[in-house]
């Protein structure tokens, strides 16, 4: 059999209602900047769909809605370098701030806004 | 914020010299202030394409590189129509003719060539002109609508692409030739009378060593006069009898020419402020008229530019077609040959072939081929990298396409394609949407045609075909690709410096690797990046640290992710063997967690796919509770070890092959390769576990074991090399460890056995792996060395010993 291990067990059961996340003013609380792997992300799931949260080098962090602008390739799995993520399925190259695509494909998917306080990581999801 | 960048000034408007500025803004866009002068009064246009403009296949405009608003857009002042009459090297100024100015804190020399005019009387008369720029083609031009008889002296590559597009412009072309062969630089005697006759068939005439002594006539034009008192009539002559470096200002203002303008590795002139790229330049005793070495010159003169300062240009080896539509006509390197060479010889006149390849200690030197060039490309690579083709030296001469090739209907020669037809079977790329990206984007290079069109950028095996549009569409020699291959855009170095410099000096993580050879990017791309990671890994095991953000999702997460972003499992089956207690554990994982699809797989095992991400975990956990591992399907690592029922069942088996093939799995899984491996044994030469289109296949025989290496039957079929034969199972795992092991340390990240063995020859293996006994010995030491780190059941510590869980739970639910 396999066990959870315990933090992540809090994690996983870490869930925001909405009535919570809109008190919130916005801006909700998704982790701790540890939470993530350094050049790697995290998925945020929300009932509108996953949003990607990625952690570059430099520990700034982005985030991303969670579906490649070319087949809907899960952003969040693919590899994370500079600023950018390259799809993990057809590699199209992202920039994480704008999530624009690099030309010469062609493409753009919703970025959000995030700001990290004393290690955390909050995440608005009303789309830039 | 201007004053504070750096003046650049480029001296010359042409193919090298813009190339270098772009070379310049793609890795320093904001350096320089930057100010162009050219003689010319055009933007950048594409000079090798003046041969079909001038046959009536493309207008001026089609040939343009960078119109006038590129300079704009870039901010770069352009001078055009101004020639630069001076220099002064204190002050850091030049002097157009017209009197305009420019200081520089750096200069370019871009400055070309000039054709070589011959020194007879009449040189100088109306209509006697050469085949340099636009202004030569409008008076080409001109001149066939008005008369009726040209002369081209000079039957090189220049003067028959002039005299052809004479001809269809309807003139009496003759081509004057000094030589007994045309285009004698690049054809041995055989393939330029091949060519003659078929240019006389289209309708051209040649007078052979033809020595010419006056061009007649008062004002204009009206014949050539030769060594022998002959004459011909003549309305237009073209002179195309060679170039010579443009250095008339160069030397003026002192700076050392030869030949050319003299420039070190670094394409630094003298005078260290200015550098000098082109037909203009004199490098290590030579100077290039084509433009993929001066291409590289372009890019290794940005690098230092850019203050980069890593990358030198230690010269180019050539190759060339012509351009006349209908002929097919390539040659590279050394075609002639001496007493110490060997040349292997087709010729067909019947159908109009003939091929020559010149060999020396087992290394083509250069080859020759008229009528069927489909493999020019092909050889030109064995050229470069050096490759030693005595094990294919049988089928050399019949190209590479017999090797086989799936996927395009067994297609391989572009020129017989029509625009419509499909080259790139997985992203549905025709030739025809290839063909209009090149010319209306300007594209030069393979990598340009994957970005653009995403040709050749899947599976790559019609990568072959897109390099045979590209060289038909440029026409010249677009194979701007340098002889040692960068392994990415972050880095100059290739693959065999990378690994070199990580064995040597002892770098064991990627980080160390990028720092010490000073990687042009933050943290590279999610192509070097794996790869480092592979190296780092493989070279140094047990001390080198994974990194798993370096490696692609499926890697990561050990199973493969699928289009819809669910994944498959699909766990070891070791030998292709089962039993009732594994088949039921996976018939209860499909009903306890609805696996969409339960498949058998091409590979000899059960393959649970559509999984959610989420359950990966209780299913491994399940799945290695009756004892399974993880299959590695997803890895650059052994996948399947093929094996057939064997003495134990079969009446034709001489071995127990099915054992033996659990063995092999035993042994090797878990160790990561560069590319996925794949191994069968077959307990006879009826081989039903087709061993010998693995990467490593046992063929049992009454005797022992044939071991055959390099197969591959995905998207090139190619069948193994016999490698030796041998006698116990025992010796059957020690080469087989050996060659995994040398596999591993020397082939390229993503390369896999069959284009490795096809790159460095089967010799080299049996070397090292057959031939010398304590080689093997140590080989296969370092390979069960390195196994004891790896293998642990990447399963088992994901689903229950608390490695990587991040990878398998969400951050956060927002419902
Ligand atoms: C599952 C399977 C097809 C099946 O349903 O049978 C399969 C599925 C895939 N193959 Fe395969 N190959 C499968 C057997 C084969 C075989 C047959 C074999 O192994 O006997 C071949 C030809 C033999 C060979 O490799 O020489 C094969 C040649 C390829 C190739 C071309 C490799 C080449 O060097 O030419 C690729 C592309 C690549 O690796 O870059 C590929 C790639 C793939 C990928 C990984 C495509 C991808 O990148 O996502 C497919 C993953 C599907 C998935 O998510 O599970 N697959 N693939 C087979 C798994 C075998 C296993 O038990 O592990
Ligand atoms: C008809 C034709 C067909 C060809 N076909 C092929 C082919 O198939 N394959 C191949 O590889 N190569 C081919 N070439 C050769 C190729 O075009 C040249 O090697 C390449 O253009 C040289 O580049 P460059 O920048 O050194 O010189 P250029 O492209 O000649 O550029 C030099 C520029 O500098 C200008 N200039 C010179 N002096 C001054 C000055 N003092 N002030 C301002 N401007 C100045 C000139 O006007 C010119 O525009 C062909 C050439 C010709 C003419
Ligand atoms: S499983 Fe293999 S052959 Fe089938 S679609 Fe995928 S890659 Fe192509
Ligand atoms: S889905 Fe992202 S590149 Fe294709």
């Amino acid at each position: 059999m396999f066990f959870l291990s315990d933090k992540l067990k809090t994690k996983t059961l870490n869930t925001v209602t909405k009535e919570k996340f809109m008190s919130q003013k916005e801006w909700i609380e998704v982790g701790l900047i540890e939470d993530i792997p350094s050049l790697g992300a995290r998925v945020v799931e929300t009932s509108n769909g996953n949003v990607g949260v990625f952690r570059t080098a430099e520990d700034e962090v982005f985030a991303l809605r969670d579906s490649c602008p070319h087949k809907g390739g899960p952003l969040s799995q693919g590899i994370v370098h500079g600023k950018r993520v390259t799809c993990p399925l057809h590699n199209w190259v992202l920039e994480l701030d704008s999530g624009a695509v690099i030309a010469p494909d062609e493409g753009c998917v919703a970025s959000y806004p995030v700001k990290i306080e004393n290690g955390k990581v909050f995440l608005n999801l009303q789309a830039n | 914020m201007n004053e504070t960048k750096e003046k650049l000034v480029l001296i010359g408007n042409g193919m090298a010299g813009v190339r270098a500025l772009e070379e310049l803004l793609k890795i320093e866009p904001n350096k320089y202030d930057i100010t162009v002068f050219g003689a010319e009064p055009y933007g950048n246009y594409n000079r090798i394409l003046l041969s079909p403009v001038l046959a009536g296949e493309k207008t001026v405009d089609d040939i343009m590189l960078n119109d006038e608003q590129w300079y704009v857009d870039n901010g770069i002042t352009l001078h055009k129509g101004k020639e630069i009459v001076d220099i002064d090297r204190r002050g850091r100024t030049v002097f157009a003719s017209d009197g305009t100015t420019a200081e520089y804190d750096r200069l370019l020399l871009a400055t070309g060539s000039n054709p070589f005019i011959i020194p007879v009387p009449g040189n100088d008369l109306n209509s006697v002109i050469s085949f340099r720029d636009i202004q030569d083609v409008d008076v080409m031009l001109a001149a066939s609508k008005k008369y009726k008889n040209a002369v081209v002296i000079g039957g090189g590559l220049l003067g028959l692409e002039a005299a052809n597009g004479l001809m269809l412009q309807g003139m009496h072309v003759t081509v004057v030739h000094l030589n007994d062969t045309l285009m004698e630089r690049q054809l041995d005697s055989e393939a330029g009378g091949m060519l003659r006759l078929s240019l006389e068939e289209r309708g051209l005439n040649f007078l052979m060593e033809a020595s010419t002594v006056a061009i007649l006539g008062d004002q204009h034009v009206t014949g050539v006069k030769f060594a022998d008192g002959s004459e011909i009539a003549a309305d237009l002559v073209v002179m195309a009898v060679g170039i010579k470096p443009n250095i008339a200002l160069a030397q003026k203002v002192g700076i050392h020419c030869e030949r050319g303008v003299v420039v070190n590795d670094t394409m630094q002139t003298y005078d260290p402020r200015v550098y000098a790229v082109g037909e203009c330049v004199q490098h290590r005793g030579l100077a290039y008229g084509l433009v993929a070495p001066l291409f590289e010159q372009a890019k290794v003169c940005a690098n230092h530019l850019a203050h980069m300062g890593y990358s030198r240009y230690e010269g180019s080896i050539t190759s060339t077609k012509l351009k006349v539509t209908g002929i097919d006509l390539f040659s590279a390197g050394d075609f002639i040959g001496d007493e110490s060479t060997e040349n292997i010889i087709m010729k067909d006149v019947a159908r109009g072939v003939y091929k020559k390849i010149v060999i020396k200690d087992n290394r083509i030197q250069g080859s020759v081929m008229y009528g069927d060039t489909v493999d020019g490309a092909w050889y030109f690579q064995l050229l470069r990298d050096n490759t030693d083709i005595s094990d294919i030296r049988d089928h050399l001469m019949f190209g590479q396409s017999h090797l086989g090739d799936s996927g395009h209907g067994g297609q391989n020669a572009a020129a017989a394609m029509s625009d419509e037809m499909e080259v790139c079977g997985c992203n549905g790329v025709c030739k025809g949407d290839i063909i209009t990206a090149i010319t209306k984007k300007g594209l030069f290079t393979l990598d340009d045609v994957r970005a653009h069109t995403k040709a050749s950028s899947s599976c790559g095996s019609c990568t072959g075909l897109v390099e045979q549009i590209l060289a038909s569409t440029l026409g010249g020699d677009y194979s701007a690709a340098p002889h040692s291959k960068p392994l990415c855009k972050c880095t100059d170095f290739s693959h065999d410096e990378v690994q070199a410099a990580i064995k040597e000096n002892k770098l064991t993580s990627i980080r160390e690797t990028m720092n010490y050879l000073k990687w042009k990017s933050p943290d590279g791309c999610a192509a070097c990046r794996p790869a480092l990671n592979y190296y780092v890994l493989a070279y140094h095991p047990g001390e080198a640290k994974d990194d798993p953000q370096s490696r692609y999702i499926n890697e990561r997460a050990h199973a493969n992710i699928q289009k819809d972003g669910t994944y498959s499992v699909i766990p070891r089956m070791w030998g292709g063997v089962t039993n009732s207690a594994e088949l039921r554990a996976i018939a209860d994982v499909a009903d306890k967690y609805n696996v969409p699809t339960v498949k058998v797989t091409g590979g000899q095992r059960i393959d649970l796919l559509g999984v959610k991400k989420e359950q990966l975990k209780p299913i491994w956990a399940d799945l290695n509770n009756v004892g399974f591992v993880s299959g590695h399907g997803y890895g650059k690592a052994l996948r399947t070890v093929k094996t057939c029922v064997g003495s134990e069942w079969c009446r034709f088996g001489t071995q127990d092959s099915t054992t033996l093939g659990v063995r092999l799995e035993e042994v090797t899984w878990g160790s990561w390769m560069p590319h996925k491996f794949k191994m069968a044994v077959s307990g006879c030469p009826r081989n039903c576990a087709e061993a010998t289109i693995k990467d490593f296949g046992v063929v049992c025989v009454d005797s022992g074991y044939e071991l055959h290496v390099g197969g591959n039957a995905g998207i090139k079929v190619r069948a193994t090399d016999l490698l030796c034969k041998v006698e116990t199972e025992e010796q059957v795992i020690e080469y087989s460890n050996a060659f995994v092991q040398l596999y591993r340390e020397h082939a390229h990240y993503l390369e896999r056995t069959a284009p490795w063995i096809e790159r460095v020859g089967l010799s080299y293996v049996k070397e090292h792996v057959v031939d010398n006994a304590e080689s093997r010995k140590l080989l296969s030491d370092r390979f069960l060395e390195s196994q004891k780190y790896v293998q642990k059941d990447p399963w088992a510590e994901r689903a229950s010993e608390g490695v990587q869980q991040h990878e398998f739970v969400s951050l956060m639910r927002v419902s």
